[in-house]
């Protein structure tokens, strides 16, 4: 197959099968980076493609990989010096007796725990084109010098991506470890804690994993949707990469599109393409929803009558919401705008892994007033006070839950202000008096 | 008596959050950084959700505190304070 057919937004699924030989046929071998100049080649093309993270976060691909790689020449270039000046004590000493170099190599870790309840995109392309994955996952793995190579996936893609690894000699000592399906286990610092502790749950940092992650190695976490545009990219070019979508927002995302639609489904779609385009795609049951979540959980409502707005990082940044994990849910106009909210809301308090005080305190808080708010209580105060425990539990917790807590409770005050306005003088607009 | 030729890099106060239990010991060293939550969990008086959230897990220390900071450290009975510098 030629490059030339792989020009529209179908691209990740174009082998039609999970099997090897029709990846293979379709998008041929896997680049070699053996060369010496091969990963700075392979760094610098990515970091023209402008791919970014699909994991949510949306950080530069080349700037991660770039990182742990540095990270691991500095520590072996000082590993020398660090056994015999710096550490001059002895437990010092006994500590990095354990510290050989293959101590401090890399660890990559392809992430495909969707931790959104409504994203589907990485379980589907573990179960679709688990080869994708896997040749995104060894390139890094060349790339960063990586002596440990693992895949995190949800339950229901594991047998898949066992299938596909037992297929080729090349990956067999890829490690699987089954995620647990809760909110937060997916973040990265949970991911590293999961290989190295056995518990998903974030854990408190103040070094960035690239540079201490599991066992204070340098440490690439990827999402797994971020693996496989990676190994397209060494194949085809950054220029192929961006020949789809808009110079801000290159090449295609994977969205997952549910809530009131006639046919909820997982799209490949354009960089920059409108939430119009996407939500028409998908039969929605009425002509102007109330409103879309956009990104997930941690996301932010799109009122309905701005659904002209592009799935990119500026268009949405006025409604707090970004292109994230590729989450699309539809609110239908029959619905109630802060019951909805509120539902969510109670999910992401339950959710948080309960380590950290003013989580376990103030999401439920939040969720209680937001409660109030959507069972029409008439206390003027509730608004400014759930905008003052989102400011409260902001930027104070081991990971960004509670932040993405906040930003969803303030981006439902916001999109559903008219519906708060007459919920406190004890009406709604969709369940009347 | 010498002036030290350039400024220090700025002293940090680290929370880990996952260990603190809240009971407070800390705000009462140091009144003048921390404030307590209504849950009791220390918070800190400058940096706002709104300017940086990252200030609120990472407390620049003004340097006449650095030493009521180092006990701070030293005497959070579940460990989960920490200097660092940026
Ligand atoms: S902030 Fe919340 S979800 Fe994150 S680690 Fe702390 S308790 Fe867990
Ligand atoms: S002294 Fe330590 S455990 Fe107690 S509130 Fe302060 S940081 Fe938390």
């Amino acid at each position: 197959m030629t490059v030339a057919e792989l020009t529209g937004t179908a691209r990740l699924f174009r082998a039609g099968s999970p099997t090897f030989a029709a990846h293979h046929a379709v998008y041929g071998s896997l680049p070699s980076v053996t060369a010496p100049d091969a990963p700075d080649a392979l760094i610098d093309e990515l970091r023209r493609s402008g791919l970014e993270g699909r994991g949510g976060a949306g950080f530069p691909v080349w700037r991660k990989l770039a990182s742990v790689l540095a990270n691991s020449s500095v520590l072996a270039d000082s590993s020398g010096l660090a056994n015999s000046s710096v550490l001059a004590n002895s437990s010092a000493l006994a500590n990095s007796a354990g510290r050989g170099s293959s101590q401090r190599q890399p660890v990559v870790i392809g992430n495909g725990a969707d931790g959104e309840p409504l994203s589907h995109k990485d379980e589907t392309l573990l179960r679709q084109a688990p080869h994708l994955v896997l040749d995104g996952l060894l390139l890094c793995q060349a790339v960063v010098r990586a002596s440990d190579v693992s895949l995190y996936v949800g339950a229901a893609s594991a047998a898949a991506v066992r299938l596909a690894i037992a297929e080729r000699p090349d990956a067999l000592h890829v490690r699987v470890l089954i995620a647990p399906e809760d909110f937060v286990s997916g973040e990265a610092t949970a991911v590293a804690n999961a290989f190295e502790h056995g518990v998903s749950v974030p854990r408190d940092h103040i070094v960035h994993l690239s540079q201490s992650g599991v066992k204070k190695r340098p440490t690439l976490v990827q999402n797994v949707e971020t693996l496989a545009q990676l190994a397209l990219i060494a194949r085809f070019g950054a220029e192929w990469f961006r020949s789809v979508g808009t110079a801000s927002e290159p090449g295609t995302r994977l969205v997952t599109v549910s809530g009131d639609v006639g046919t909820p489904q997982l799209l490949e779609v354009a960089g920059g393409t409108s939430l119009r385009r996407i939500v028409d795609a998908c039969a929605p049951l009425d002509e102007m929803p109330r409103a879309v979540l956009v990104g997930g959980y941690h996301g932010g409502w799109v009122p309905g009558d701005r659904l002209d707005s592009a799935l990119s990082r500026e268009a949405l940044a006025p409604f707090g919401a970004a292109p994230g994990a590729g989450v699309i849910f539809v609110l239908g106009s029959g619905r109630c705008g802060l019951e909805s909210a509120g539902a969510i809301a109670d999910y992401l308090a339950s959710q948080s892994a309960r380590q950290c005080g003013p989580c376990i305190n103030g999401l439920p808080a939040m969720a209680s007033v937001l409660g109030s708010l959507a069972a029409r209580s008439r206390d003027p105060r509730l608004p400014g006070e759930l905008a003052r425990l989102a400011d409260l539990v902001t930027g104070r917790g081991s990971c960004s839950h509670p932040d993405g807590t906040a930003r969803f409770v303030l981006s439902s005050l916001r999109a559903f202000e008219t519906d708060v306005r007459a919920h406190l003088t004890g009406r709604c607009e969709v369940h009347g008096a | 008596m010498t002036n030290s030729p350039q400024p220090e890099p700025a002293a940090l106060l680290h929370i880990d959050w996952t260990r603190c239990d809240g009971r407070g010991l800390c705000t009462e060293l140091l009144p003048e950084l921390l404030a307590r939550d209504e849950w009791g969990y220390p918070l800190a008086r400058t940096g706002s959700a709104a300017g940086s959230a990252a200030e609120r897990s990472d407390i620049a220390i003004p340097p006449a505190l650095r030493g009521a900071a180092a006990d701070a450290v030293a005497l959070c009975p579940r460990q989960a304070l920490k200097l660092t510098s940026r």
